[in-house]
């Protein structure tokens, strides 16, 4: 029997159940522990990038290659011939998905990959589409996640920072959903979890509460999912009041569980001082790493029939 | 019952007629007609009286008879409205509007950034009633939308 997810599109994190997550984190698992570089011989996979995220782009192509298998693509759409001639997205993937057996795209406006999937021959896998889904940011975080507490079910996990422009924040929290974890929420009044997430968090049977600072949240959280407050947000005046609620130091740290671990989707600002990094709690360096695995042991997924 | 109706809107020999629609809602009903073509010719009746509503709105379209997909699009201001197909001054089929489960085609994406604007697709969006309001999803950028907002009321 095929495993569940061989020759699927990867557009949303809601699209993915929970066997499929579970899947996809043990696979990272084995291929951390065990590389398999003949997991993509053979294999060409598309990179395109319709906007630039050198980040994305370096550990998707760093996972191609770990696996064995060959890349082609762009790294800045906007300098491509594609988009100088006025091609239609459709258009350019029909031709692209069939010169290869995957393709990994980020695009800068919304809906971007579910429209790709819809004209594509091979798998599509989201790499961002505009301000809508990242879904294998929340793969890498759920690995890190699993990585670091050796479960994914009934953890007390506190988001910090902008809850309301973040998507990573709603992606992660949406997949939590399917683990009956705990929330605790630390963010300004502006920058709130939007009111249909919190919906949704209420519909799955999730419990979710509003903290007041640091020291709140430190002493009994699993996971603290830190994201910037942007600057860009607010006037400086308000922004320098509110930005130094949510600076994560050491000190916030001593009262925290052995087990907890700092996560934060990088780049970091001034959001974690450099303090924290030398607390066994510091985690963010490992989960980017990890964003390697994460990649390959869905890459391999959706190319081996049996793996 | 039908003297009293002809009273109030003239009756139609063929056609369309959408009745018991909340007073109000009408207008917003006819702003999406007319998405359907503006050759269409639409008599209206707004604020009238009625037994069950109060007061009522009530639409004609000459000429054109609706399906039941047709009906269920315009079910998504005035659920509670009544649909009736007329043929040669006699009712051909009857029909309850209702909220239907998916829009295609109809509605642009109030999101100027999603990608349906620039590519050969069809708009899509979910239906989905929540506190007595109805939202609209759209399938491609993700994000909802009272209906209000996607019909550009
Ligand atoms: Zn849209």
């Amino acid at each position: 029997m095929s495993n569940p997810l061989y020759q699927k599109h990867i557009v949303s994190i809601t699209d993915l159940t929970r066997d499929e997550l579970e899947l996809i984190v043990s696979t990272a698992a084995t291929l951390k522990q065990v590389p398999n570089p003949d997991l993509l011989a053979g294999k060409v996979i598309a990179s395109c990038f319709f906007e630039a995220s050198t980040r994305t782009r370096l550990s998707f192509e760093t996972a191609v290659q770990r696996l064995g298998g060959t890349i082609i693509g762009f790294a800045d759409g906007g300098n491509t011939s594609l988009a100088k001639k006025g091609e239609t997205l459709a258009d350019s993937i029909q031709v692209i998905s069939s010169y290869t057996d995957a393709v990994v795209m980020r695009h800068p406006q919304e809906g971007a990959a579910r429209l790709a999937s819809e004209f594509s021959s091979s798998p599509i896998i989201n790499g961002g589409d505009g301000s809508n889904q990242h879904p294998t940011q929340t793969l890498l975080d759920l690995f890190s996640i699993y990585e670091s507490q050796g479960t994914l079910d009934g953890l007390k996990v506190a988001f910090c920072g902008d809850l309301k422009y973040g998507r990573t924040v709603h992606s992660l929290a949406q997949a939590l959903c399917h683990f009956g974890a705990e929330f605790t929420f630390l963010a300004p009044d502006e920058l709130y979890m939007p009111d249909y997430l919190l919906q949704d968090f209420a519909d799955a049977g999730i419990s979710f509460k509003r903290a007041e600072d640091f020291h709140e949240v430190a002493h009994e959280a699993d996971i603290i999912y830190m994201t910037r407050v942007q600057k860009e947000r607010f006037d400086e005046t308000e922004y320098k009041h509110l930005a130094s609620r949510y600076i994560l130091t050491a000190e916030h740290l001593k009262e925290a569980k052995p087990n907890m671990r700092v996560l934060h989707p990088l780049p970091r600002i001034d959001e974690i001082t450099v303090d924290v990094d030398r607390t066994p709690h510091a985690y963010y360096f490992e989960q980017a790493e990890n964003g390697v695995y994460a990649r390959e042991a869905l890459l391999a997924l959706l190319l081996n029939e049996n793996i | 019952m039908v003297e009293k109706k002809k009273l109030q809107v003239e009756a139609i020999g063929t056609g369309t007629v959408i009745d018991h629609i909340p007073a109000g809602q009408g207008v917003k009903i006819l702003s999406q007609l007319q998405l359907l073509g503006t050759d269409l010719r639409i008599t209206v009746g707004f604020n009238l009286p009625s037994k069950e509503l109060g007061l009522k709105d009530i639409i004609k379209v000459e000429n054109r008879l609706f399906n039941e997909t047709e009906a269920s699009e315009l079910g998504l201001f005035a659920p509670q409205a009544t649909i009736n197909v007329i043929e040669n001054y006699a009712v051909r089929a009857k029909f309850k509007m209702s909220v239907p489960e998916k829009l295609e085609g109809v509605f642009e994406c109030p999101n100027s950034n999603c990608i349906t604007h620039n590519e050969p697709v069809q708009s899509s969006f979910a239906i989905k009633e929540r506190n007595n309001d109805i939202q609209l999803k759209c399938r491609y950028c993700e994000k909802s939308f009272s209906k209000d907002i996607v019909a550009g009321l």
